[in-house]
């Protein structure tokens, strides 16, 4: 029985996620702005996140190539598709936009809605209404 | 100069949960996946929510250890968050993820599909905010 496990395993790892975020400043938007002002005064900070992240990531991920299946489940649930499409290029752009504008990517702004702050939770709320939004035009398309 | 070791540290925290996440649930730790996966009940459901809980308490656990909270300034007003929030919803489900899940877990695996998405939405969020220096 290895339910409860992963529930616990998954609470785990997102109290570790949301610890790093919090540390590496990424929840300050601000600061991630000044990464992708290259033009102005560039913060490389989040290439420091990004680096630290695959750092231990990138081994983590090449351990779990060489085993049969992870400790609490039946298999690797690796993603499937390879397709470089147009979906994901529109897609990214749109993202772009959006985290350029706000400085809010969807962790760190989950992660800032435990501070309170009215903002992020505007920045949430209209987030999940984008991803409401699209599951109704991918809806409309297949039927 | 700045100290960048407090970015390099949590970024292998972040690294850490996503090659737990693999290792213990064989999950890619996506996290605009694991939100959107809430809407459709399925069997992972449970742990989806318990990792986005943990996500919610990781500022509070670091305010508790650290004495202050993490520094949070935002720029933005609510319209432009507003807008800025369904682009975000909008299209990290169209491009199938955002910066962790193709940025952390896809560069990871060494993934083209994520290298080029990660390289077209840093570029234009890196355009978007060039073009809003240029506004008055």
């Amino acid at each position: 029985m290895t339910g409860p496990l992963r529930v616990a395993a998954a609470l785990a790892c997102g109290l570790l996620f949301g610890l790093g975020l919090s540390l590496s400043g990424m929840l300050d938007p601000a600061r991630v702005r000044g990464f992708l002002d290259v033009t102005g005064a560039w913060d490389p900070s989040l290439a420091f996140v990004l680096a630290g992240a695959l750092a231990v990531s990138s081994l983590g991920y090449a351990l779990a190539r060489r085993l049969v299946r992870p400790a609490l489940d039946g298999r690797f649930h690796w993603p499937s598709r390879t397709r470089i499409d147009a979906p994901l290029i529109l897609g990214a752009v749109l993202f772009g936009i959006g985290w350029g504008l706000s400085g809010f990517c969807p962790g760190p702004a989950i992660a800032a809605l435990s501070t309170g702050a009215v903002p992020a939770l505007v920045f949430v709320a209209a987030m999940l209404a984008g991803m409401a939004g699209h599951r109704l035009v991918a809806a409309g398309r297949d039927r | 100069m700045t100290p960048y070791w407090p970015s390099l540290a949590g970024g292998a925290l972040i690294g850490l949960s996503a090659a737990l996440l693999m290792l213990l649930n064989g999950r890619v730790a996506g996290i605009s996946g694991l939100v959107a996966g809430l809407g459709r009940l399925g069997g992972r459901w449970a742990a989806d929510l318990a990792f986005l809980i943990g996500l919610l308490l990781g500022a509070p656990l670091f305010a508790w250890l650290a004495g202050r909270w993490p520094e949070m300034r935002i720029e933005a007003g609510l319209p432009v968050l507003a807008v800025a929030g369904l682009l975000v919803g909008f299209g990290t489900r169209l491009g199938s993820g955002c910066t962790s899940g193709h940025g952390v877990c896809g560069l990871a695996r060494l993934s083209p599909r994520s290298l080029v998405a990660v390289l077209v939405f840093m570029g234009t969020a890196m355009l978007t905010v060039a073009a809003g220096r240029l506004l008055p």
